[in-house]
């Protein structure tokens, strides 16, 4: 299969709006879930209020929250996929800057420096791209997710070492969450990454926190650890906007790397309920949308 | 716990009135303010040609449609998505914009922490929590944009917008030194130590 350009723009373009309207199924049965098992009055009123927001977004055809985040693509190529990589960024940062004009969408995205808003979504290094391959026939899948900044600015990295063990990772997980308080917009996906080098682990956590709920760890010890961790942190009363409850995590999610025999690196990474991704697959028969 | 019905700006003993865990909606104004335009106003010296005195503002920056200036759109902008961005961040500037602009509510997400407690004691004013992310419900309750001012700073620019049925809020600080966010911490804190148990590791 050769890779259709203009199919990628279009997809880039599709994606981040569809990802800003429509919330996954596996989020809106975290909040069915969360709304069985919350006690606090006051949590339970707003878990409401953020279910009614997901059908007033759907019944307005608008966006779920006002905040367009930092956007991100990641392409999975698969095999016997005739591509140019350089041309397949250049139709993503493309179709990522028609979303914004033509929607339009609010461009949340600022030279680091002198704060200047293109207002295209896009700027040095922005959208995030990431490449990866699979073994998936003729098929091309790119995911979009539309990073907000209010859980993205509550990221922590700590580079613990070997005889502080698992506990430190524990620890620093609770903590986290301690510290982001309301900040992250919760219920939240809590997502930690283990191992690596500080930039992989950091990353990995990014990876977890944006992982579809119901989802686990592939490694059996990460995914003991992840029921492990959520109990914990829904012991903290943090609840829905840090206001007090039961329901201040959907789920801790762990993704895992090898590391060094003198590291032990743990990084947080935290999705709001706004838990926004969307999913376009592109085969010889057309591109199907998803999540 | 009471229920309170704001017509927009409001008075020191209305905003006075306000005790936590109650809740308000509000009518006729609001203002919309983030990061850089609270930076130009109180930073750069920048200054304003609206009058917040008595009046509410609200953290966000909106996704807005440029549209030609009629009757409907004084502004020249269309809403498109309307919310509200962590409050936190913004800090350090509440006791500037009640004593300089006299504004009497902050509507946010998040909460705010001790400084603006106490400028919402020493000078009359109340945080007002609304639900984080749930901005298609909050554009319902916007009417118009009504005029926009430091436009250059787009989209955080100063927003005046036309509200009905703004609410309900809850009031999560007020003027008189109550703090649901201060109640959650010290609780969340008293239980951290059963929740690191519960994982077999020390505090």
């Amino acid at each position: 299969m050769k890779l259709n350009i203009e199919a990628v723009e279009e997809a880039a373009k599709a994606l981040y709006i569809q990802a800003l309207k429509s919330l996954p199924p596996d989020i809106k049965d975290g909040f069915q879930r969360l709304q069985k098992t919350e006690t606090d009055s006051t949590a339970k009123s707003m878990l409401a209020t953020m279910v009614t927001n997901i059908k007033v977004a759907e019944d307005t055809n608008n966006l779920l929250c006002q905040d367009t985040g930092i956007p991100i693509y990641n392409v999975s190529i698969g095999s016997g996929v005739e591509f140019d990589g350089a041309a397949l960024k250049a139709a993503l940062v493309r179709g990522c800057t028609r979303a914004t004009q033509e929607h339009p969408l609010r461009s949340s995205v600022v030279h680091p420096l002198t704060r200047k808003n293109q207002h295209t979504s896009c700027g040095e290094g922005v959208p995030v791209i990431h490449v990866d391959f699979s073994d998936s026939v003729e098929t091309v899948e790119i995911e979009m997710i539309p990073k907000g900044s209010g859980s993205e600015n509550n990221s922590f990295l700590r580079m613990a070492i070997p005889a502080e063990g698992i506990a430190a990772i524990k620890r620093f997980v609770v903590d986290c969450v301690i510290a982001a308080g309301g900040k992250t917009c919760p219920p939240t996906i809590v997502g930690v990454g283990v191992g690596g080098t500080s930039d992989l682990c950091v990353h990995l956590a990014k990876k977890a926190a944006t992982r579809p709920l119901g989802s686990h760890c592939s490694d059996p010890d990460g995914a003991a650890l992840e029921v492990e961790l959520a109990e914990a942190v829904n012991m903290l009363g943090v609840g829905p906007q840090g206001l007090g409850g039961d329901s201040t995590a959907f789920a801790v999610h762990i993704e895992l790397a090898a590391t060094h025999i003198t590291m032990n690196p743990v990084a947080v990474n935290m999705q709001c309920h706004s838990a926004r991704r969307a999913r376009a697959t592109i085969t010889p028969a057309g591109v199907e949308y998803g999540y | 716990m009471a229920h309170y019905e704001f017509d927009m700006p409001v008075s020191e003993a209305q905003a006075r009135t306000l005790r936590v865990n109650d809740t308000v909606t509000l009518n006729t104004t609001l203002y919309g303010i983030r990061d850089a335009t609270y930076i130009a106003l109180f930073d750069k010296g920048r200054t304003t040609r609206f009058d917040l005195s008595g009046q509410a503002v609200i953290h966000t920056a909106p996704n807005v449609k440029k549209v030609p200036i009629s009757a409907e759109f004084p502004a020249g902008y269309a809403p498109v998505c309307i919310g509200t961005t962590t409050s936190d961040r913004m800090e350090r500037f509440t006791r500037q914009l009640m004593s300089q602009m006299g504004v009497r509510f902050i509507i946010g997400k998040g909460g705010m922490r001790e400084g603006s407690l106490a400028a919402f004691r020493e000078l009359g004013g109340a945080y007002l929590a609304i639900v984080g992310g749930t901005a298609a419900l909050e554009t319902t309750w916007v009417e118009q944009i009504e005029d926009v001012d430091l436009d250059d700073l787009n989209p955080e620019s100063l927003w005046k917008f036309r509200i009905r049925g703004f609410g309900p809020l809850l009031v999560a600080m007020d003027s008189h030194g109550q703090s649901l966010y201060d109640v959650v911490q010290a609780n969340v804190a008293s239980k951290r130590a059963a929740a690191l148990a519960r994982l077999g590791v020390s505090e």
